[in-house]
């Protein structure tokens, strides 16, 4: 079987304009909901108790809603379903900070004429806990793309570096954005799922681009559109499949599972998709917006195999022992 | 027969297969021979706590030991100091006395990284920062120590106690099944077992009830109710005769009455204090009091030398039986509370294994089938150079005696998802240059050098990102990272060298025997 096999090579320079017009509103929109509507953030991140009960029986949320509500403790307390009609969620923002008190026990109480159940999960965390991680987690992801900009900095070139750096806060942004427009709740699996798809768009990104420097040092051509084109063309059946494949991956995780990993797996729908687009329309064409010029690469790579040769001469006399 | 050569690659991938498929076993098995990943909190069940240590407690209390040994000092030596006030953490006095000064002074000068300013002969006193540090450390130390002698003591399989940062101790007891053993183990952390033996104010007792607790300071007393009955109160002489510091022994026994009760051995030096205590207060009553409750007043009948007491107090068998625990493993210098609890009852964690793995093994298969059916013979080579990468995997991280958590589930479809595109990367190389009309062997040999450094850079890429997110990120983010990156490693090693080193072995059959279509699932013959 193949995909994409007559070796055609797609105009996709032609659309540029309009795929990085489209990124840019996407990714101005996502900003605006970010700084508006913000996240749903989830106990792991602000804080609060999330208590999961599963009964033997379809929860009666009613009457649940309304024994709980004796209690002040659990003013403001949200409940809703959770998978199924057997499982429920209680949230609520209050946090016991004493260890030998037992939110469970307490709801054991308050609940025990509305049928038998289990309590699956207890989730408490502390504001303090809650913000350290949130705090942490954005540093460590600033100094990980910090990282990522020095090694492709060397490896390939400076504008590279900015390029696939700009790739992935395109990724993130708008995969943000997605995640406050369907509603999903942020939590330590979400933010798992975002790390994971930051790897894999940053891994089709330094494809396509190790495919772009491999073109620069072997064709005599300086149309740099072309060359991109020439480029994202040959990588398109490599991207699609394995896109295809993760995707696929991410479906079945989706559909069997389970509730437990459903922010996880949508997040990383949403992010293969985003990820794939983004480095087939954005990132090889972002590479010509920032400037990126074939002639003075080339001319420095030029001076570079001068000097290595140059040196190597050196060398070579020095080990004669005529310098 | 096949004739290919044996290569160094094939080598290494065989070696890695042996490695693999030895350390993986255990894990699969879940045999107890051997290391193995053990499953995270979130996968098992159990109990996830954070526990943040109020240093700042120990702190305080060092300082009110401070101002008790000067106190001590002050009467013996007949020096007369007034107005000793504790401000929390600083201590205030005045010298009366200027030619006691130097005597002062120098006792001052014992105590170590204490910071005295002097005002004509007013005493501002307070502990340098290093001095608050090393007291800060030691408070958490010593309460990761305390309250890892209860757990073990408590008799639950593996559990985990350590420090987190400067002032945190996360404790993890995975397997806890009930509410009622998830409540004990909660009590028994945060119990402060602060044992304090105090004697009676047999010549204010009648006015118990009467007076408050401002007056009762004025006599030194103070007013603490009963264990039984938070309505009964006693009047006791502030300043104990023991602490539970003198502490050497406690079990639980049981009385003539078959009450459960615990009977505690004091050290040589608690043993000394308590026989002349008891031989000069006969008649008197002596309070046993642990977390400021008093739980028996016996009256002294004689001396009691030998340094062993009893604590009685309508205890149930397993209370008694988790108070000797805490009393055994000592007080908590400072209290701790409860920054984050997360409990997984162990019928989720089951259900989030399995929908994981029936996620993960439809996956495979998933990817396996496309492999195949989109590459034929090459797909087959990748899905087992995935299959290796797995167990490969599974080796390290057991290696590690590392925690298999959701997140780090997360980390492991990605470094799979790597290793399936490096294939992938090597495969659509191979065709290319197959399209071109290059000749199979040159093809494969040239294929792996073209992909070679997008593989090597897209798995470095993400290797220096994990690396940072290991360094600098918190619990899930770390779970997450190191799988991630052991993945990542492994990924190069047998995709770069796994699959080539088959290739090697079997070129000159690949190059005689079926089409292209047979090894590589592209209709274009390469000859």
């Amino acid at each position: 079987m193949e995909f994409f096999s007559k070796g055609i090579i797609y105009n996709f320079m032609k659309y540029a304009r309009v795929f990085i017009a489209t990124t840019l509103i996407l990714a101005f929109i996502s900003l605006v909901l970010v700084f508006t509507k913000g996240f749903n953030y989830g106990v792991d991140f602000v804080g609060g108790t999330v208590v999961q009960l599963k009964y033997e029986q379809s929860a009666p949320i009613d009457k649940i809603r309304d024994d709980l509500a004796k209690d002040k403790l659990f003013a403001g307390a949200l409940i809703t379903e959770f998978g199924s009609p057997e499982e429920i969620v209680i949230r609520f923002s209050t946090v016991s900070d004493s260890v030998a008190q037992d939110i469970g026990d307490h709801i054991r109480t308050l609940l025990k004429d509305t049928g038998a159940f289990d309590i699956r999960k207890v989730d408490i965390v502390g504001p303090k806990i809650g913000s350290e991680l949130r705090s942490k987690g954005i540093m460590s992801a600033i100094l990980a793309m910090i990282g990522i900009l020095i090694y492709v900095a060397v490896r390939f070139e400076w504008k590279f570096a900015i390029a696939s750096v700009i790739t992935l806060l395109h990724d993130i942004t708008i995969t943000l954005g997605a995640i406050i427009l369907f509603d999903i709740e942020f939590s330590l699996d979400v933010l798992a799922a975002v790390l994971t798809l930051i790897g894999y768009s940053l891994n089709d990104t330094i494809i396509i681009f190790d495919r772009i420097r491999e073109e620069l040092e072997e064709t005599k051509n300086t149309n740099f559109s072309e060359i991109i084109d020439i480029c994202v063309s040959k990588t398109l059946s490599r991207t699609t499949i394995t896109s295809l494949l993760v995707f696929f991956v991410v479906l079945t995780l989706y559909v069997f599972g389970g509730e437990i990993i459903h922010g996880f797996s949508f997040t990383m729908l949403l992010g293969v998709i985003i990820g794939t687009y983004s480095s087939i329309f954005i990132s090889a064409p972002f590479l010509t917006l920032i400037g990126f010029n074939v002639e003075k690469y080339k001319a420095n790579i030029a001076i570079k195999e001068k000097n290595r040769i140059e040196k190597n001469k050196m060398r070579s006399q020095y080990e004669k022992g005529t310098v | 027969m096949l004739s290919g050569k044996i290569s160094y690659r094939l080598v290494i991938f065989v070696l890695a297969i042996i490695f693999g498929v030895g350390y993986s076993l255990p894990t699969f098995l879940q045999s107890d021979k051997g290391a193995k990943i053990a499953l995270g909190l979130d996968l098992q069940g159990g109990l996830h706590m954070v526990l943040g240590v109020q240093t700042e407690e120990a702190i305080k209390s060092k300082v009110k030991s401070i101002a008790s040994s000067i106190k001590f000092f002050a009467q013996s030596g007949d020096i007369i100091i007034d107005d000793l006030k504790i401000d929390e953490e600083m201590l205030t006095f005045t010298l009366l006395d200027k030619d006691e000064e130097k005597k002062i002074d120098e006792m001052l000068k014992t105590i170590s990284g204490l910071e005295v300013s002097k005002e004509s002969l007013r005493y501002t006193l307070s502990l340098n920062d290093k001095e608050k540090d090393l007291i800060r450390e030691y408070a958490i130390s010593q309460a990761v120590e305390t309250i890892r002698n209860r757990l073990d003591q408590f008799g639950l399989a593996e559990p985990n106690v350590s420090k987190q940062g400067t002032d945190k101790i996360v404790v993890e007891l995975p397997g806890i099944k009930t509410a009622e053993d998830e409540q004990r183990a909660r009590e028994l952390i945060a119990k402060a077992a602060h044992l304090q033996l105090m004697a009676v104010d047999e010549k204010r007792k009648d006015r118990t009830t009467t007076m408050s607790p401002i007056e009762a300071a004025q006599y030194g007393d103070v007013i603490l109710p009963d264990a039984r009955s938070e309505q009964v109160k006693h009047i006791l002489k502030e300043i104990p005769v023991l602490d539970g510091s003198m502490l050497s022994d406690a079990k639980v026994a049981f009385s003539d009455m078959h009450q459960p009760v615990i009977n505690f051995t004091l050290n040589s030096e608690g043993a000394k204090i308590f026989g002349d205590f008891t031989a000069n207060n006969i008649g008197n009553r002596l309070a046993i009091v642990l977390d400021n409750k008093v739980y028996s007043d016996p009256v002294i009948r004689e001396r009691i030398g030998g340094g062993s007491g009893q604590i009685s107090g309508g205890f149930s068998v397993k209370e008694a039986h988790d108070v000797a625990i805490a009393l055994r493993s000592g007080a908590l210098l400072a209290p701790v509370t409860l920054l984050e609890k997360r409990s997984v009852g162990p019928s989720l964690g089951a259900d989030s294994i399995q929908a994981s793995s029936i996620a993960l093994i439809s996956g495979f298969f998933l990817i396996v089938g496309f492999l195949i059916l989109y590459y034929h013979m090459a797909g087959v080579f990748a899905s087992f150079a995935l299959l290796v990468n797995f167990i490969l995997l599974i080796a390290i991280m057991a290696l590690f005696g590392a925690t298999l958590t959701l997140p780090g589930m997360a980390g492991i479809v990605l470094s799979l998802g790597m290793a399936v595109d490096a294939n992938v990367i090597i495969n659509e190389r191979i065709r290319e240059l197959l399209r071109q009309g290059i000749a199979v062997r040159q093809a494969v040999e040239k294929g792996y050098e073209n992909a070679m450094s997008a593989i090597v850079d897209g798995n470095l890429t993400l290797a220096v990102s994990s690396v940072i997110l290991y360094v600098y990120g918190t619990g899930p983010i770390k779970g997450f990272a190191i799988s991630m990156l052991i993945g990542n490693l492994i990924s190069m090693l047998t995709a770069i060298l796994g699959t080539h080193g088959i290739y090697e072995l079997l070129m000159s059959y690949i190059e005689k025997n079926h089409s292209i279509r047979f090894w590589f699932g592209m209709k274009k013959r390469g000859h």
